[in-house]
């Protein structure tokens, strides 16, 4: 036997002290890192849900800097984020990372779902992952919310002043609701301080536990991949299947690969953009709160102009509502609306690719004119597509059903 | 020990009360938490009438105050706008202000005001509450080809008339809010208090 390596024997040795003390660590290491199965096919597309992983790390760790500084009161939060900006060192950094990383939370969702939509990844058995996925970015959007109130801008005011507005329009408990929520008959510093709370605290908290419930439901099921076909029917003579490889050391590299470009792009926009030109960064919000006054032109961050534009859309304050919260809902049951008999859009008929196409399209659109000053012909197209984007989910169960279907490998195909 | 057959009766009873009083002590416990979110009593303190002198007013002008933490308009309405008003019924959800929440009684008058000229009103669209804006000429706007003259908000294009009533096909579901106030004498107004009776 070669002579055994001191470096090395250091380690197993503590490897095999906490092994035997916590067998489950080990157990756990190789079920989701070193011995989980992947499909071996993952394209462009498989590289957002790390990427939003890397995002979440972003933001708290800039996110607890910037609570060393910031200071959550009416009448200083403002000038503590503008102090932060000019006078800490590096403070313009960690703000504009945090920022921009918000942003780019949102780009990253929407596409990672927009994966799930086109190769299926919602069906059976993979429903609970989707679930918990939805629940993801409502906490997302609730975050996202709250975080724009901090910084105690004109946006951040009349921004808070409409959100929390929306609940008063439930009937009967509506107006004690929206007090209950503000702690005062107006958006006051007890909101602020509240919005906080629930910023640094809470959400966080409840999004960590859905991100590992995600993770978790995820690894029970397996991956699905762009094919989506099941992988675990063809197992080699060792239990795995013949189409999987293990995702550390094969994903975790390619992952390594995208985080470096993603991060390429983020930086490039915290440098050179990270307004972005009033995107993700609203010019009014450079204004501090005034409840005299509000902008003249009111609009959302980017991320929530398709449903913002939705609610502007109803010329009803309760049905607005109604139509925005759905708006959210309705992705909720999207894996029992699905009766395809095939998971992927490589598969399924050129009528579901052009309806798909038509929703992208419709989102998009609404996007745009959730960012637009209200006026009769753009609230007219908004209709359209509002109405375009629930009639895609409630006739799902009829048309994902339509045309011929292409038949579906028995293994994953590669393209390389 | 002797063997003894489970009670499970014994076992069940205990079971739901366990739950039962478990579930009433959570609830319990829940009510300061959240009653903690009401608004304090510190800001139900901070709602003083306030005293604004109108004599600086010009005609056709607007003066933006603020009662309660929210933006209080008074207008001085000029005699075109005044007429402007009568014809507009058929255009509005609520010519009438039958939304008895949305004006004290003296208010509830076709030009929703104590005195005709001056309109008082609370500036936070019934809608999501923004602040409308202010667009007092009567001439063709990019909102409304007709435009009477009246209020407008950018949040979610939602229109008003020279007297704060809601135009019909808008998302705002009520007229603006005429907030209790009165006339102390010709030159000043005090928003918060009711007129005293007998000496308007």
């Amino acid at each position: 036997m070669a002579a055994v390596n001191p470096v090395s024997g250091a380690i197993a040795g503590v490897q095999k002290w906490i092994n035997d003390r916590a067998p489950g660590l080990d157990a756990a290491y190789r079920k989701h890192i070193s011995e989980y199965m992947a499909p071996k096919n993952f394209n462009l597309w498989y590289f957002f849900g790390s990427l939003a992983m890397l995002v979440l790390v972003n933001q708290i760790v800039t996110g607890i800097f910037l609570t060393m500084h910031y200071k959550p009161s009416a009448t200083e939060a403002f000038h503590s984020v503008e102090y932060l900006m000019r006078d800490v060192d590096w403070g313009w950094l960690i703000r504009y990372m945090h920022s921009t990383g918000a942003s780019f939370f949102f780009i990253v969702v929407y596409l990672h779902m927009y994966r799930a939509l086109i190769y299926g990844s919602y069906q059976k058995p993979r429903e609970l992952v989707w679930v918990i996925g939805v629940a993801i970015f409502l906490v997302l959007m609730a975050e996202a919310f709250l975080g724009y109130v901090l910084p105690w801008g004109q946006m951040s005011f009349w921004g808070a002043q409409v959100i929390t507005s929306l609940f008063g329009a439930i009937p009967f408990v509506g107006e004690s609701l929206v007090e209950w929520i503000r702690g005062d008959y107006v958006i006051a510093d007890a909101t602020l301080n509240r919005f906080f709370a629930l910023h640094v605290i809470a959400l966080p908290l409840v999004l960590l536990l859905l991100v590992v419930l995600h993770l978790g439901a995820l690894h029970e099921v397996g991956s699905n991949n762009p094919d989506g076909v099941d992988i675990k029917k063809h197992k080699g003579p060792d239990g795995r299947p013949l189409d999987g490889i293990p995702f550390h050391p094969y994903y975790t590299i390619k992952d390594l690969f995208g985080a470096g470009f993603f991060l390429t792009l983020f930086f490039f926009v915290i440098f050179f953009a990270p307004l972005f030109g009033g995107k993700f960064l609203e010019y009014d919000n450079f204004i501090p709160a005034n409840p005299m006054v509000t902008p003249e032109h009111i609009k959302p961050v980017w991320y929530f102009t398709p449903y913002y534009a939705m609610l502007r859309a109803v010329p009803d304050k309760l049905g607005g509502v109604i139509v925005m919260g759905s708006a959210v809902l309705i992705l909720f049951v999207l894996p029992w609306l699905d009766r395809a008999p095939v998971r992927s859009h490589r598969y399924r008929p050129l009528l579901a690719k052009l309806i798909l196409a038509g929703f992208v399209v419709a989102f998009v659109y609404l996007g745009y004119a959730g960012y637009q000053p209200a006026s009769p012909g753009l609230t007219l197209l908004a209709q359209i597509a509002t109405v375009y984007y629930f009639a895609f989910f409630i006739f799902m169960p009829w048309w994902s059903k339509l045309g011929h279907f292409k038949p579906v490998p028995e293994r994953v195909t590669m393209h390389d | 020990m002797a063997e003894q057959a489970v009670d499970e009766g014994r076992r069940r009873f205990l079971t739901v009360t366990t739950a039962v009083i478990g579930a009433g002590g959570a609830t319990a416990l829940a009510v300061p938490f959240l009653a903690s979110l009401q608004p304090s009593e510190r800001a139900q303190a901070a709602g003083a009438p306030v005293t604004v002198d109108v004599s600086r007013l010009e005609v056709g002008a607007i003066l933006r105050e603020q009662w309660r933490g929210r933006p209080v308009w008074i207008v001085r309405r000029t005699p075109e706008q005044l007429a402007a008003l009568e014809g507009l019924a058929s255009q509005l959800r609520d010519p009438n202000s039958a939304v008895t929440e949305q004006q004290p009684e003296y208010a509830r008058n076709p030009h929703r005001s104590i005195r005709p000229e001056y309109l008082v009103l609370i500036g936070i669209c019934t809608h999501l509450g923004c602040s409308p804006l202010f667009e007092p000429e009567i001439r063709p706007q990019p909102f409304a080809a007709d435009w009477k003259g009246g209020f407008f908000c950018p949040c979610h294009g939602s229109k008003f008339d020279m007297a704060g009533r809601v135009y019909s096909g808008v998302p705002a579901p009520t007229n603006l809010a005429v907030p209790p106030y009165r006339f102390d004498d010709d030159q000043r107004v005090t928003i918060g208090l009711d007129p005293v009776p007998g000496a308007a």
